[in-house]
């Protein structure tokens, strides 16, 4: 039986690669965030509704940190990094392939109600790692971050393969679109400011690959994260 | 060590892509050039055969779903061969197996036709 990231045998990458799985479960120390997660199936940019997009931000971090000890800072206290508008609920020991993460997502304060969902940590290895989402998430998504080496250092970079998860999300995406671009790029220039690098100005690429809406997915609506939370917090009061 | 691609005309109408050796994001120009070479040879299946694939990294998943959503859009079949039970199981975890059909080998796939 092969196990996340343990394979005695076989290819390379069998130990970076998460074991597959039918449903999701988050990690137990995460439970209380992860009720739109438990139960779910991945989606990936096939699984989803809205236009596909390619998305790209990036930073230079100039020659201070090679890519893999970007990597492994980025790996140890992902969460840490991002924006006050999101919280990561992962394990302690950092990511790891198979890891089933909840997160929460709200306003950039900070405060009052946050859409709650979750990823998968789909492979990592010591110069990058990905996630894809669960069904409800606002994408049907794959998302990989990874330290890459250029001639003036090391970037860090985020590239995402997207579309929004169905009709309600889609019609959101303008804005979704700015806010989730407001988030990378907070989350970018956090991650170098720890690494020394003040004031980094933070690169973003975005490309339409598919214009065309996949409307054999509209149904996914049924597990809408932002339905569902809201219903959650008026239940749980 | 990147993946060398070799396209193969198996049928009028159908192509193979013989992907080997490391599948990651560095392969990228190659993978779309032996596409599109497929697509100018009027390919309407396309063959991907992954005998020779040692090693993929999530980059490499990345570029195939990609390679999908093209080959969607130029209402191209793409089908997949040679998956080790290990490449099998990424296939189903990224649920790409239900967009992309899995056959053992080449015949199965050509079989498999309508």
């Amino acid at each position: 039986m092969t196990t996340d990231g343990q394979a005695a045998k076989g290819p390379r990458d069998a130990a970076n690669w998460a074991a597959n799985r039918e449903r999701l479960e988050v990690n137990s120390d995460a439970r209380e965030y992860g009720y739109n997660v438990d139960g779910m199936r991945v989606a990936g940019p096939q699984q989803g509704f809205g236009r596909l997009w390619q998305r790209t931000f990036w930073v230079d971090l100039g020659p201070a940190v090679t890519p893999q000890a970007l990597i492994a800072d980025w790996r140890a206290h992902f969460g840490d990094f991002w924006p006050r508008m999101g919280r990561f609920h992962g394990a302690v020991s950092g990511i790891a392939p198979g890891d089933v993460a909840a997160l929460e997502v709200g306003l950039p304060t900070g405060t009052g109600p946050a859409l709650a969902t979750g990823v998968l940590v789909l492979y990592a290895d010591d110069t990058s790692f990905s996630f894809m989402t669960p069904e409800g998430h606002m994408f049907a998504a794959m998302i990989t971050f990874s330290g890459e080496s250029v001639t003036t250092g090391t970037r860090a970079q985020i590239r995402m393969l997207i579309r929004t998860s169905d009709p309600l999300f889609e019609l959101g995406w303008p804005f979704i679109k700015r806010g989730e671009a407001d988030f990378w790029k907070g989350t970018l220039a956090n991650l170098a400011a720890s690494h020394g690098v003040a004031g980094a100005t933070v690169e973003e690429e975005t490309e339409c690959l598919d214009p065309a809406r996949l409307w054999k997915n509209w149904r996914n609506i049924r597990h809408n994260s932002g339905i569902r939370s809201a219903w959650h917090i008026v239940t749980s009061r | 060590m990147t993946a060398t691609m070799t396209v193969t005309r198996l049928a009028p109408g159908v192509l193979a892509i013989a992907i080997a050796g490391d599948l990651t994001a560095a392969s990228e120009q190659e993978l779309m050039a032996a596409h599109e070479h497929a697509t100018d040879d009027g390919a309407q299946l396309v063959v991907l055969d992954f005998t020779g694939l040692e090693y993929m990294n999530s980059g490499g998943i990345g570029m195939l779903v990609t390679l999908l959503v093209r080959s969607q859009r130029r209402q191209q079949r793409l089908v997949a061969v040679g998956l080790s039970d290990h490449y099998r199981q990424i296939f189903e975890l990224t649920r790409l197996d239900e967009a992309i059909g899995l056959h053992t080998d080449t015949a199965a796939a050509l079989a498999s036709l309508p």
